[in-house]
Parts: structure tokens; C-alpha cells; sequence
């Protein structure tokens, strides 16, 4: 089984278990619809990052205060700023599908979900690589919302990003990213090299959630 | 004027600001537009060069300014807007040295923020915020309105609609198209075009995304099928990224190159976009001056659109949808009465896998709000299907209200030949833009010959050219009168087809299945019918795609007439279904109970047994014996952790289509709907994500509750106000995020100060038990069958 129909699995809470025959087909036919739907696009610029006192830092022009934000930045003195989306058909094949069939809306849903990280993935070591060159280091993506990094500070990452024009990513007056399969994101860039800069799960601390990656 | 010179000359945009305004000093993530008052002297040289390089027309710096983006503290919006255009002004004074005409524009960019029903930003709202700038625009002296770097369709409508509604200037637009000639949002060439065309914009064309040579394709895409002059403003080439900044790197000379090409294929208004400098616009400017343009070329294409594509109706047959049309169908009249959109919409979907190409929306009941109705149908009809829409209605104000909000351009049925019906319809056809079906009826009645509906098609298109309304708009419908009553009808009609076809070069449709009305089996003379009318000339015809017999009709014209290339539609069709005819139904479900096919979760079989079972038991019997043990087991899968969310759902799902049976079945009978207790759900204000929501509302449909379903992004007061009004027992919220619990908790608050008898049971991601005591819910459900064991609990059904 390939990473992302594992990844997706695991989105639909099947947690240890494998999944069933139906389940898998259904994975298979919604990452075939996705490369068809998913227009992905992703925008990115670097950043210096300073720095401040209790948890507090600066990326560019963006004030931030954030305990988790500024350990995950520990040494880095750059970071890139990311905004990365499916594009709009996604959202509408799944509204589409979540009136003649939920099964399928809720196993597309994962599998967007599971694109869109591998999308990421693939694009961090490509930049990664090009960047360990120049004795530059990727640490793991952090993203508004995670641990006690607001989300309110999406608008402004956007903003830095021209995110809008660029890519079509927008956000709710909830702060909420539209198109709805999309993500921003930060990641430090360190001077030292890190043993694994894709973790996920590993590093967050809700050890009981269903979700949650075997490792 | 500009208009007096657009078409005629060849006239020059400035270029690029952005970039030359980081260059002095802007930060990412700052606003551009502070810099009108804080650094005028800066925006005032930027304009001033542009001008000394050659511009004709230069953008005030207003592209953010608009109060949805520009949020600040500091400075009100107008100040904003006028010390732009005063800039720009102030820099043709000083730019200006031979005497030429030059033209400050009020620049529009877009929102940054996503439509409803995708977004949360209303149509209305988007509009109100653009016509608050354009308003400023004017009364500071622009020129004109250049609506900019737009992806979406939608948001283009609303801006174009500010700017005639609340201003009298010109009005230019363009869009960011892709190497492919599709916009972000998906939409193509000629659907822009035609959407635009119909809004009359005075100018149109792209700008941003792509670099001189990547556009040159785009433009001849767009020469093809607008009547308009073309603006062309590309960037200097495609974004390179160095160091995680992007730049563009062609160079002056060969940008002036390209663009000289593109004027020489027929861009009439010229300029740069991101990365462009003064510089490209002096060599540009040099290269191109005295270059004679090609003035603009009429066509005559008939074309409606959506957001995501257009549909010509040309020599090739269309097939428009007639099943959105309460009209002798029983069970749609109940879901119109019911408010039951989501029926509504599957009719939508299974129209489109079957094959139409555009979708009748007729909504008219008489006990219903024709206009709220109709406006909400087609909005929600276009969230899940990118076909375009026929708006069918004989009320003038339900027409308008959907008009405004649709989301493209759109067929309108109908206008006829009487004079207070053309007074109604055309200058709705003229301001929203449209393709109208003339009716050949007018106030003497139908015609009983051919050449009599062939005058009054006559008269339609006459009449609609005195409102500016080129044929090209106007589609005619000569009516099929139903042969049992008039012998002579089908012969009159196809005459009357080949009649207008070539004596006003005007497109047709007919409502096909009318002939046949009081004849039985209907399908043969309809079909028949149906590939005589094509044959006589017949555009579109409204028929039933789900109908067999029509599109057989209608896929073997297309293969005779060679109109399906290789009968490649033919063969994907129809090879399929060969095989299938003679190795028999590849379904059979004779051995299988309800109870099995629904734990199995097979969604075909459930359905061909409970088409079996209405004929043998009582709906309830149905219901009681076979579907809710079935549904009770799978349920309890779940909760044991043996049965996975896919699989509750591809039960619920097949639970789902069972139902959907004997709804069509019984529809209109009481017996299903007494005793089904109200439950309401939504998703909270400000959140948009509605899987949970969903999940939830099928389960509680398939256990006989009745969900009142109010979406999502609900405000409170719409929850409390229908909870009130339906007396409803019971609401089910959803959040997915710490910002949206707060929507959720002033729901609840509310709820309890004015349905104190109503209880709540929430959900979602960021929910759990000691966060739904804090906002005072009533119960947590963890996963959606917790909700509905909680829902029979308190309803005493257990």
C-alpha cells in the first residue's frame, strides 16, 4: 500500500485496523478523480526570523507570540512561508458527492487530505534538497492553529504570500482557508541538519487521538 | 472620452507597481494603498514616469482598496481612494509633455476572499464593497474603472454591476487566464466572454499569470469569440523564484517585441502587469507607436455559460434538462413545498451523468416565494454542476433576482411576441445579459401556420435590437403543439423550424415532449418527434435526459449527422450496454434481503428491493422491519470499533436510496410524515466545513427523523428563528475550529433564552465533553451515532 492510501486510511479513523475491500476502492477511484479535479498550486517566500522574549518572535513583518512556534524555530534564523491548495474543485466535487453519497465524500475527503500532504512532502524535498546545498535546513512544516500558534495569524501569512492573487487562496472571516483543501504553513530553516523534517504526529503531544500515526 | 478612442487606436497602459513599490521600500504583508498618503511623492513619481514613457492610460494605486481587504485604523477608505486618483492626476500633469489625451483609472482588484456558496462572502456584500470604491472613483475624477487580476467570475459580475449601477464610467475588465486559457475558478474563454459581453463592459481581455509570449494563444482564443477590443497586460515573463522572492526577468526590448506582436493580432488597449517597469513601457510604447489596430469583429455566436464553462448552441444539437419543473411531477412539488433543496440538486446531478448540456430551472408553485425560491435554487444548483442554466419563469421579479446572482450568462424562458412581455424581459436581457427563448405567441395567440410564428420570430428580434439586443441572443421557440389535439401540429411545427432557421439565421429550441400529450406510450413519438425537429433545424431541444428513448434519438442524430467525431461518444455510450443487453442484467439482487443489502452496503441492490417491496408491504413495514435492524446492527459494528465510518455510510448511503424509493412511491401520502420528530442541524457562523454535518443528518434521516437542514455558516438567529417557527425539540451544531465555538455557544445562549425547551447536541473536531459543558451544549456526541442514539433517547423511541 503506498503512503497516501495509508495516510488516507488513517484520516477515516481506522486506527490499527486494515481496511476493508470496499473502503480501498473507493480510496483508489477518489485519488483517481482528484488527479483529475486537484489543480495544485503552492506559493512560497523566505523570511528572516528574529527572536523575542517569552515566546515571542517576528517572521518579515508578522509579530507572533507562540511557546510552540518559537521551539519549533529554535536556531533558525529564516523561514519559509507557504501557502499550498487543491483549488476550488475539489470543494465542489465533494459538495457534489455529499448528496447522492456520504461513503464516497467522507473517503474523498481523506484522500484530498493525503494529497495535499504528499503534495507537500514531495515539494519540502525538493526545495530541501536545493537549499542543503547551501548548508540550509528544513525543519517540519508548523501551520496557524497547531499548539498555541493562533490561527488568526493566517490572514497576515496570506497577506506576505499575495496568497490570493497568486495561488486563490483566501481565508473565512473565521480564518478558515477557502478553498477548503488547502494549507499555510511555516517552516524553519536551520543551520544544523535535522534527523526527520516531515514529522507530523510524532511531535504533537494529544497521545490519545484516534488519528494518531502507529509508529 | 476614452470610449470615443478605444478600438479605433492603439492605446498604452502603464505597468507594473507592485514591485516598483517594494523596490522603494514596501514590505510584504504591508498595504500598498497606505503609501497613496503616507508616500505620495513615490506614487506620484511611479505615475509620472508612466506617463513620460508613453502610457495613455495609468491605474491609480487602488488595487486593495476596498473595505472587505483594507483594514486600517488610520485612514478612511475615501481619503484612500481620492489621494490615488489625485496622485495619478498629478502625475499626468507633470508626465505629459505632448499634449496627448491621457486617462487616470480607478483600479479594482479583487475581494481576497472566496464567494458564497464556496466562501462566506455574499454576492451582495461583494458588491457593496466595490461600489463603495467606485463611488469614491468618481467622485475623485477617474476616468474610467479597470476591473483587474480577477479569477473568478462571480466576483467580476458583482464588480461590473457596482460599477454601472453607481457610476456612469466606463468600464474595462480583465482576467488571469492560464497557459490552457482557464481561469483558477476553472472557467474558460468563451464563457468569460460571453458573461461579459452580456454585462456590456466596454473593453476586455487578461492581464497577470503569464508573460507576453505565454498570452499570445490566449488572445487568439479570445479574438475568436468577442466583439469587444481586447486589453492585453501581461507580466514580464513567468515568476522565477530566487531565494523564495519571485521575479521576472524579460527584459525591456524582447517584452516590447512580443507586445508588438500581440497589437499586430488585435489587442487594442496594451500595457504591463507584475514585474513591468517604465522601461517596458517606453520600448514597448517606441516599438508599437503608429501600429494601425484591427477594429473589433462582431460574432455571431450563440452562447450561454457558468462559472465553469460555456455552451455554444450552434449546428450541433444541445440538449437542454426539462426535469427542474414541478409540472405534473408530484414528488418535486413536495420538495419544493418542503423546502427540500437537496432534491432539488440530485435532479440537477442525474440530469448532467445523463447528458445534458444546460438545465431548465422552473420553480413555480403557486404557494411559494417564486423569487426567494428561485434565487436560492440557482445558486445552490451551481454549486454542484458547472452546467449553465435555463431560468424559467413567467414572474418578471423572480426572473431579475436570478438573473443578478447568477453566476455566468445565462438562457432566459421566456419572452413571446406580445408587447407588455418584451417590455418585461429586454432590458432585463440588456443589463444581466442572456440568451432569450422567444415564445411565437403573441397577443392574437399562436399561429396555426408556419409563416405566421415565422412573423411574430420576426417581430421578437426586431423588437429586441431596439434595446441593443443582437440576435445572436435571442433563440426562438416555434412550439410543439400536442398532436391529439390538432392533427396538423407536429407538420406545422417543423415547418415553422425550417422556416425561422433560414429566414432569420436564429438558433431554435422546442419543448419536445409537449406533442405527445394524451397519446399513449409517449416515448416513441417523442423520440421521433424529437430526431425530426433536429432534422428541420432544432438547436436545443428541453427534453428528459433521463429519458432512454430521447437520448437514443439524440446520440444516433449526432453519429448520423457527423456531429460525434469517430462516434467516439457513440461507442463509449452504447458499446458498454451491448454486451450487457446479451449477457443479461449484470445486477441481481432476487436472492438478497433489504436487511442484507443495506448491512453490505450496496447502494443498487437496496434500491431494486425496496422497487419490489412497495409493491408487497406498507411503507412503515419497510421501514420498521427491514431497514432499522438493519441500520441497528451496522450501528453497533461501529460502536464496537468492528465497522468503520466508510462502511456506517455506504449502510446509511444504501439505507438512503431504499428510502428515496418509497418517497417516490408515496410521495404525498401522510403516513411518512406523521410522528417524525424535527430535528434541526448546522454547521455555525463562520464555519464552512459541512462533512460532520452531513454525515450526522444522513444517519438521522435513515432512523425516520425529519432533518430540517439549514447548511452551513448559519447565524444564530436563523437557528433560534426556525427552531421557534417549526417548534423543533432538538438542534444539532457543528465546529470544526476554537473560532467557530464561539458562533456555536452564542447559538446555544440564545437558543435557551428563546426556546428554553429545546435541546442541543454538538459536535466536531475541536469539540469534547468539558468544552461542550463550558458552552452550555446539552450533549456531546464524540461520532455521529452518538447523536442519534441521543436523538431517540430523548424522543422516547428507544
Amino acid at each position: 500500500m503506498d503512503v497516501r492510501t495509508r495516510e488516507a486510511v488513517r484520516y477515516l479513523g481506522y486506527g490499527g485496523h486494515a481496511a476493508d475491500e470496499q473502503t480501498l476502492a473507493l480510496l483508489e477511484d477518489s485519488f483517481g478523480e482528484l488527479e483529475e479535479t486537484a489543480k495544485r498550486r503552492i506559493i512560497y517566500r523566505i523570511f528572516d526570523v528574529v527572536p523575542g522574549e517569552a515566546g515571542s518572535l517576528a517572521i518579515g513583518k508578522m509579530d507572533i507570540v507562540s511557546r510552540n512556534l518559537s521551539k519549533n524555530l529554535k536556531d533558525c534564523r529564516e523561514a519559509v512561508l507557504l501557502g499550498a491548495t487543491l483549488g476550488i474543485g475539489v470543494d465542489r466535487l465533494l459538495k457534489r458527492y455529499s448528496l447522492t453519497d456520504m461513503s464516497k465524500t467522507v473517503v474523498l475527503q481523506a484522500a484530498a487530505a493525503a494529497l495535499l500532504e504528499e503534495y507537500l512532502d514531495q515539494w519540502q524535498r525538493g526545495v530541501g534538497a536545493e537549499l542543503e546545498g547551501e548548508g540550509r535546513f528544513l525543519r517540519p512544516r508548523f501551520s496557524p492553529g497547531y499548539g498555541d500558534f493562533d490561527i488568526r495569524h493566517q490572514g497576515m501569512i496570506l497577506r506576505m504570500l499575495n496568497a490570493d492573487k497568486s495561488i486563490g487562496l483566501t481565508m473565512t472571516d473565521s480564518f478558515m482557508l477557502t478553498p477548503v483543501k488547502s494549507v499555510t504553513a511555516v517552516i524553519g530553516i536551520s543551520r544544523k541538519k535535522e534527523t526527520c523534517p516531515l514529522a507530523g504526529c510524532e511531535t504533537c503531544d494529544k497521545k490519545d487521538c484516534i488519528y494518531r500515526r502507529n509508529t | 472620452m476614452i470610449t470615443d478612442r478605444l478600438g479605433k487606436e492603439l492605446l498604452f497602459f502603464d505597468g507594473g507597481m507592485g514591485t516598483l513599490l517594494q523596490e522603494r521600500g514596501l514590505k510584504p504583508g504591508e498595504l500598498p494603498e497606505t503609501w497613496n498618503i503616507e508616500h505620495t511623492e513615490e506614487i506620484f513619481d511611479i505615475h509620472r514616469q508612466y506617463f513620460e514613457a508613453g502610457s495613455d492610460i495609468v491605474l491609480a494605486n487602488t488595487f486593495g482598496a476596498n473595505a472587505l481587504k483594507f483594514h486600517s485604523d488610520e485612514y478612511e477608505l475615501e481619503d484612500i481612494v481620492t489621494a490615488a486618483v489625485v496622485s495619478a492626476k498629478e502625475g499626468a500633469n507633470f508626465g505629459v509633455h505632448d499634449g496627448r489625451e491621457v486617462y487616470v483609472a480607478l483600479d479594482v482588484g479583487p475581494t481576497g476572499k472566496l464567494l458564497k456558496p464556496m466562501g462566506d462572502l455574499s454576492f451582495e456584500d461583494a458588491y457593496a464593497a466595490f461600489a463603495e470604491t467606485m463611488r469614491y472613483g468618481e467622485e475623485a475624477g477617474a476616468d474610467l474603472i479597470h476591473i483587474e487580476t480577477m479569477s473568478d467570475t462571480y466576483e467580476v459580475k458583482a464588480a461590473v454591476l457596482a460599477a454601472k449601477e453607481n457610476t456612469k464610467l466606463p468600464v474595462f475588465v480583465t482576467m488571469i487566464f492560464d497557459e490552457n486559457g482557464k481561469l483558477l475558478t476553472g472557467g474558460d474563454v468563451p464563457g468569460v466572454v460571453a458573461m461579459l459581453e452580456g454585462l456590456r463592459v466596454d473593453a476586455l481581455g487578461m492581464n497577470c499569470g503569464l508573460g507576453p509570449k505565454q498570452m499570445l494563444p490566449v488572445l487568439k482564443e479570445v479574438m475568436k469569440y468577442t466583439s469587444l477590443p481586447v486589453i492585453v497586460k501581461p507580466n514580464a515573463g513567468l515568476p522565477k523564484q530566487k531565494d523564495g522572492v519571485a521575479y521576472y526577468d524579460v527584459e525591456p526590448e524582447d517584452f516590447a517585441k512580443t507586445m508588438k506582436e500581440i497589437a499586430l493580432l488585435g489587442g487594442c488597449v496594451i500595457g504591463g502587469c507584475c514585474g513591468t517597469t517604465p522601461e517596458h513601457i517606453r520600448a514597448m510604447a517606441d516599438s508599437c507607436r503608429g501600429i494601425e489596430v484591427i477594429p473589433p469583429v462582431k460574432k455571431h455566436m450563440t452562447v450561454v455559460s457558468s462559472y465553469g464553462r460555456a455552451v455554444e448552441i450552434g449546428d450541433k444539437p444541445v440538449i437542454i434538462g426539462e426535469r427542474i419543473n414541478p409540472t405534473g411531477k408530484k414528488r418535486l412539488k413536495q420538495a419544493l413545498k418542503d423546502h427540500d433543496l437537496d432534491y432539488i440538486l440530485k435532479e440537477a446531478i442525474t440530469q448532467q451523468d445523463h447528458g445534458a448540456h444546460i438545465l431548465d430551472v422552473n420553480v413555480g408553485l403557486p404557494d411559494i416565494d417564486e423569487t426567494a425560491v428561485m434565487a436560492e435554487a440557482v445558486r445552490e444548483i451551481q454549486s454542484v454542476t458547472s452546467l449553465p442554466l435555463q431560468i424559467d419563469t413567467v414572474s418578471g421579479e423572480a426572473m431579475e433576482a436570478a438573473m443578478r446572482i447568477y453566476n455566468g450568462k445565462p438562457m432566459i424562458n421566456s419572452v413571446n411576441g406580445k408587447q407588455e412581455s418584451m417590455k418585461q424581459v429586454f432590458p432585463l436581457i440588456q443589463k444581466y445579459g442572456g440568451v432569450a427563448v422567444g415564445l411565437t405567441i403573441d397577443e392574437d395567440g399562436i399561429p396555426d401556420t408556419a409563416e405566421g410564428r415565422l412573423r411574430i420570430a420576426e417581430k421578437i428580434i426586431a423588437e429586441a435590437a431596439k434595446y441593443g439586443i443582437d440576435q445572436k441572443d435571442i433563440v426562438i421557440d416555434v412550439l410543439a403543439m400536442t398532436i391529439s389535439s390538432d392533427a396538423n401540429g407536429a407538420k406545422t411545427t417543423l415547418e415553422a423550424l425550417k422556416l425561422v432557421r433560414e429566414n432569420c439565421g436564429v438558433r431554435t429550441v422546442l419543448g419536445v415532449s409537449n406533442i405527445s400529450f394524451g397519446l399513449p406510450f409517449r416515448p416513441a413519438v417523442n423520440a421521433n418527434f424529437y430526431t425530426m425537429a433536429m432534422q428541420n433545424g432544432l438547436s436545443a431541444g428541453i427534453v428528459n435526459p433521463c429519458s432512454e428513448d430521447m437520448m437514443r434519438s439524440y446520440d444516433a442524430f449526432c453519429a448520423l449527422m457527423g456531429y460525434d467525431e469517430n462516434f467516439a461518444h457513440y461507442i463509449e455510450r452504447y458499446a458498454v450496454r451491448d454486451q450487457e443487453e446479451t449477457s443479461g442484467s449484470a445486477m441481481d439482487a432476487s436472492g438478497m434481503t433489504l436487511a442484507a443489502a443495506i448491512e453490505k452496503g450496496l447502494k443498487e441492490e437496496a434500491r431494486l428491493i425496496t422497487e419490489r417491496l412497495t409493491g408487497e408491504l406498507e411503507p412503515l413495514d419497510i421501514i420498521n422491519r427491514e431497514l432499522v435492524p438493519a441500520l441497528d446492527q451496522v450501528g453497533k459494528g461501529f460502536e464496537q470499533g468492528t465497522v468503520f465510518l466508510p462502511q456506517l455510510l455506504m449502510s446509511a448511503d444504501a439505507a438512503k436510496n431504499a428510502f428515496a424509493v418509497i418517497k417516490e412511491r408515496f410521495a404525498g401520502e401522510n403516513a411518512l410524515k406523521e410522528g417524525r420528530e424535527k430535528i434541526i442541524l448546522a454547521t455555525v457562523k463562520g464555519d464552512i466545513h459541512d462533512i460532520g454535518k452531513n454525515i450526522v443528518k444522513v444517519l438521522l434521516e435513515n432512523y425516520s427523523f425529519e432533518v430540517i437542514d439549514l447548511g452551513k455558516d448559519v447565524p444564530p438567529e436563523q437557528i433560534v428563528q426556525k427552531a421557534v417557527e417549526e417548534d423543533v425539540k432538538l438542534v444539532g451544531l457543528s465546529a470544526l475550529m476554537t473560532t467557530t465555538v464561539a458562533g456555536m455557544e452564542e447559538t446555544i445562549k440564545l437558543l435557551k433564552e428563546q426556546k428554553a425547551d429545546c435541546r442541543v447536541m454538538v459536535g466536531g473536531a475541536v469539540l469534547n465533553q468539558e468544552y461542550a459543558d463550558m458552552i452550555g451544549a446539552d450533549f456531546y456526541g464524540k461520532d455521529a451515532m452518538q447523536s442519534v442514539y441521543y436523538a431517540q433517547k430523548l424522543f422516547g423511541r428507544e
